[in-house]
């Protein structure tokens, strides 16, 4: 542990002294004149933070490959037999399904929803549509287990418990309130006249919202889109109350395996979220790149 | 492009209030066919919500709008057939210039060959030939005007509505703008509203000129008319120029001072309820009195003492204090031998106003004031 | 100009935009109707069966049995506690991080972003299991510790309040470092330069110029995370081992085990009641920084 931060620092400092010639060490760093030198505890300080922001989660990668019950790192012997469980266990595959079915049906619903009132919050230009964005902002204010119990003792009564609607329901309030800040976001800082001269042009309003808004307003929708997402496929708290056996998210049971013991095959599906995670972090990177060059 | 029908346009007592305040207060205006007017105020005068109401994006408490012989005011925009120029272009930058331009075909189910030919015709009006693949943040400022301009009239609308279009160009390419539409607007003919607050924009390029203050219509008229006989101080104070002086009307007759004013037949604008008028002296007719003139029994008179003088490249201006305090400047062309017959700081001069060029604006003396500050945020627009 | 001439079309008019606004703003009628039904409304029924004691009968018992039973105290301080120190730890971490960031060209100080944002993207549940194979008695930590000699016995790292706070800093953390990064990226750096010209040594231009505008950047993270802490549920049940016990878990208890509304909902609504007064304060006291902050420029 105590070579890694020395590593860290002396691989950045030697690269950035490359292009400096040397005398980078005794340069200012910043126009308060302090020196490289000066600030190196500060850039110590930073990678052992990063480091502790990525390695522990990292760390599980090459543990799920491990060959025996126990993690070990580095693993003794390598294996993918907690892959093979993942994929061999009707419990974990259900569950899977579940969590995409309902983040993919929770998207549907919510990105829409969200558009559409942040549009109509946005040009309808009313005293109350403070206040109905303060309603529609809502489930990110109360406390998840609050909203949980609710829904729950909700659904008893509407016999909505251990349902695919229910649970997408319950989703997509949890999902809006982050849509809906991020496509208003969006419109924001969208040119409304352009809308305005498209139904000078001719067109009606939805279609000029069709053409013309969406068009451009479409990385915000689908930016909210990926969080609606997100924020489905990782929830547990609700999914704890209001499914059960067979109708059980991915992160339910994950949650609730990890309470009794650590289970390996736990290690093997991280692994998998872990990977689908940073390959969606580096598509948007690239993509919003490439929107970025042709804009 | 084919020379457009035109429509007149028929404003009616047209009323906008935002709360308690007026945005528009009972606008009455007739938009000839085929005229270019532009409307000329300050900013928050009202202006753009006149021009918004025209083409549907605001909708006003009261009044009424026709364009030719049809209602129009409850109209939404886009049934007005009206081709709208905004002040940031408003171009679609997720479509090429073509695609821009041919929006309003592609809206109307015209054919795709059909729209290529006339997406062509319209880019050659504009004089942007080749430029139909272009993406839009390929484009200067000028082209996309241009563009927002050709999108504009390509369906042929029979009204064009301009808001402050030229106003993010340089000087140099605003003015050059400036004839080109002027040219457009002769080769097509559509009826067309513009609004601008460069009163020399104004003057440059309209037909007639409403001058609108707090949404009111305050003055109508073609631009000589409005720059030469002001129907009010506001109007005298925004356009050119100009030093207001109390004139008290005695037997009938203007006077400044006690001494009789000359005014030429027709020029008096002052009607015989108002107690008193304003006479406008604007810096470039007044000159510096030589008793050996011809006609120098044709000039009304005001002495003063010669302040400081300020060149300015092709003009200069001497500024003097007239008898009364009152501090105007003259403008003379930098030539030779006017430079040399200047009279030095200090000295006391006397200064013409030919008849023919005295106007009288009604109102009351009070309303004259200092009007220095005025004419001093107005200079660098001034004509 | 004549009334009836005012008032042309005034009727028609005035029907037309109440007409477009009730369209445009019905726009927003579905998902208010989502919210209201899923949310509200179930909420509100909660806050209505806390009024109810265990007979059935309408009373404030329970919100009283909070202030009189000692285990329910003790819930509230340990989620304070927790939220605290949680808060504490990510500010300690934080401000540093957030402080390199905001200093490297853009082309580092992206690449430095990923490691806050990968972990914020990760699933928290996979973050805290990550925790839990690190920390635990035979896990990684103990096992290096041991073998490079740094410890004898296994430390108790997992299972405890330990476990808690590192997970709980590790989830939390971007939350505070993302907004002072933004926070800190708006500070115009000329005027630590002019900070350093008027003669002031570095730690004295920090003090004075770049740590008072960098504060409403580290407010908001910190109102967050502490929001955020109040509510949380998962990492302190499993990084917990049982001894860490926070409101929200001991509402899931009670419901899931007992199936006990009435107690779980009061608690609940108490629960509702800090969080909005933590925001509420924040909003005062935002508010009460602007004005401070404002003397303070005034006065260099």
């Amino acid at each position: 542990m105590n070579t890694a931060p020395r590593y860290m620092a002396g691989r950045m400092s030697g690269r950035i002294s490359g292009r400096f010639s040397g005398s980078w060490l005794s340069r200012p760093a910043s126009d308060t004149q302090v020196t490289h030198r000066g600030r190196l505890w500060l850039y110590a300080l930073a990678a052992l933070i990063m480091i502790f922001l990525v390695v522990p989660t990292l760390i599980v990668i090459p543990m799920s490959f491990s060959g025996s019950q126990y993690l070990e790192f580095p693993p003794r012997d390598w294996s993918m037999r907690w892959y093979d469980n993942y994929l061999q266990t009707s419990e974990w595959m259900t569950a899977t399904w579940v969590s995409i079915k309902a983040a993919v049906l929770t998207v549907l619903v919510v990105t829409p929803l969200a558009t559409m009132a942040a549009y109509g919050l946005y040009v309808s230009q009313l005293k109350a549509a403070r206040y109905v964005f303060i309603l529609l902002i809502t489930p990110m204010m109360v406390p998840v287990i609050l909203i949980a119990i609710g829904v729950f003792f909700a659904y008893t009564r509407l016999r909505l418990n251990n349902t695919m609607l229910g649970l997408v329901l319950a989703h997509s309030a949890l999902a809006l309130p982050l849509c809906l800040i991020v496509i208003s976001a969006g419109l924001k800082s969208y040119d409304m006249n352009q809308e305005r001269v498209a139904r000078s042009l001719g067109a009606s309003r939805l279609r000029a919202f069709m053409v013309i808004t969406l068009p451009q307003i479409r990385f915000s929708v689908i930016t909210g889109a990926l969080l609606a997402f997100i924020v489905s496929f990782d929830e547990v708290i609700v999914a704890l109350f209001i499914t059960g056996s067979g109708m059980s998210t991915i992160t339910r049971s994950m949650f609730l395996a990890l309470r009794d013991q650590i289970d390996p095959t736990i290690a093997a599906i991280s692994t998998i979220l872990i990977l689908i995670t940073t390959a969606a972090l580096v598509a948007a990177q690239i993509f919003g790149r490439t929107a970025q060059k042709k804009s | 492009m084919q020379r457009i029908d035109a429509l007149p346009i028929h404003i009616r007592a047209v009323t906008k209030t935002y709360g308690a305040v007026y945005a528009l207060d009972g606008v009455d205006l007739e938009v000839r066919s085929g005229e270019f007017l532009t409307l000329l105020g300050p900013s928050g005068s009202g202006k753009t919500t006149l021009l918004m109401v025209l083409a549907g994006f605001t909708r006003p408490d009261a009044g009424s709008l026709k364009f030719g012989d049809a209602e129009v005011i409850r109209m939404p925009p886009h049934r007005r057939e009206v081709g709208m120029v905004f002040q940031n272009y408003a171009l679609f930058p997720h479509l090429d210039v073509a695609a821009n331009i041919g929006f309003p075909l592609k809206l109307r189910g015209i054919d795709k060959n059909d729209i290529h030919a006339r997406v062509e015709s319209a880019l050659a009006t504009v004089q942007l030939q080749g430029f139909g693949d272009r993406r839009i943040h390929q484009l200067s400022g000028g082209q996309k005007q241009r563009v927002a301009l050709a999108r504009a009239i390509i369906f042929e609308p029979r009204i064009l509505l301009m808001d402050e279009p030229l106003s993010a160009l340089d000087k140099k390419l605003r003015e050059h703008m400036q004839i080109e539409l002027r040219r457009l607007h002769e080769q097509l003919g559509m009826t067309t509203v513009y609004v601008t607050h460069d009163q020399r924009e104004a003057l440059t390029m309209s037909d007639r000129i409403a001058v609108i203050n707090h949404g009111r219509l305050i003055q109508l008229d073609d631009p000589r008319a409005i720059y030469d006989h002001p129907a009010d101080p506001f109007v005298a104070n925004f356009i050119g120029e100009s030093v207001l002086l109390p004139v008290e009307i005695i037997d009938g007759k203007p006077c400044y001072r006690g001494r009789p004013l000359q005014v030429a037949a027709g020029h008096a604008r002052d009607d015989k309820t108002t107690p008193g008028a304003l006479l406008m002296l604007r810096p470039e007719r007044l000159v510096f009195m030589d008793d050996a003139r011809a006609d120098a029994a044709a000039y009304n008179r005001f002495d003063g003492v010669v302040g400081h003088a300020v060149y300015q490249g092709e003009n200069f201006v001497t500024y003097i204090t007239l008898d009364d305090g009152h501090e105007v400047a003259v403008r003379s062309v930098s030539r030779k031998q006017s430079l040399a017959a200047a009279p030095p700081p200090g000295s006391t001069v006397t200064l013409g106003l030919h008849r023919d060029e005295t106007a009288l604006i009604p109102g009351h003396t009070a309303a004259a004031g200092n009007n220095n500050n005025d004419a001093e945020t107005n200079r660098g627009h001034k004509p | 100009m004549t009334a009836a001439a005012m008032d042309i079309n005034a009727a028609a008019l005035r029907r037309d935009e109440r007409r477009e606004k009730l369209a445009l703003f019905s726009l927003c009628a579905p998902a208010s109707l989502l919210v209201l039904v899923i949310i509200v409304a179930p909420v509100g029924w909660l806050f209505w069966l806390s009024l109810f004691n265990d007979a059935g009968v309408m009373s404030l018992d329970n919100y009283t049995r909070m202030f009189e039973s000692k285990s329910y105290t003790r819930i509230f301080i340990t989620t304070f506690q927790v939220s605290f120190l949680t808060t504490a730890l990510c500010v300690l971490l934080g401000y540093p991080l957030a402080y390199f960031l905001a200093q490297l060209p853009r082309r580092w100080a992206a690449l430095g972003m990923l490691a806050v944002l990968l972990p914020f993207w990760t699933s928290l549940l996979v973050r805290t299991y990550a925790w839990l194979v690190v920390l635990q008695r035979k896990g990684l930590v103990n096992q290096w510790g041991m073998e490079l000699g740094l410890w004898e016995a296994p430390l108790r790292l997992a299972h405890n309040l330990n476990g808690t706070l590192i997970g709980m800093a590790h989830i939390m953390l971007p939350f505070l470092v993302l907004p002072l990064y933004g926070a800190m990226k708006a500070i115009d750096f000329d005027y630590m330069k002019a900070a350093a010209n008027l003669g002031a040594n570095p730690v004295s231009a920090f003090r004075h110029v770049f740590l008072p505008l960098s504060l409403p950047g580290l407010f908001a993270g910190i109102i967050i995370v502490f929001v955020l802490c109040l509510g949380f549920f998962v990492t302190p049940a499993v990084l917990g081992g049982g001894k860490v016990i926070m409101v929200s878990m001991k509402i899931e208890t009670l419901v899931d085990l007992f199936f006990n509304f009435g107690t779980a909902s009061a608690l609940g609504v108490v629960l509702l009641g800090l969080t909005l007064l933590v925001l509420f304060a924040a909003h005062k006291l935002l508010q009460l920084d602007r004005v401070l902050g404002g003397g303070h420029g005034g006065n260099p």
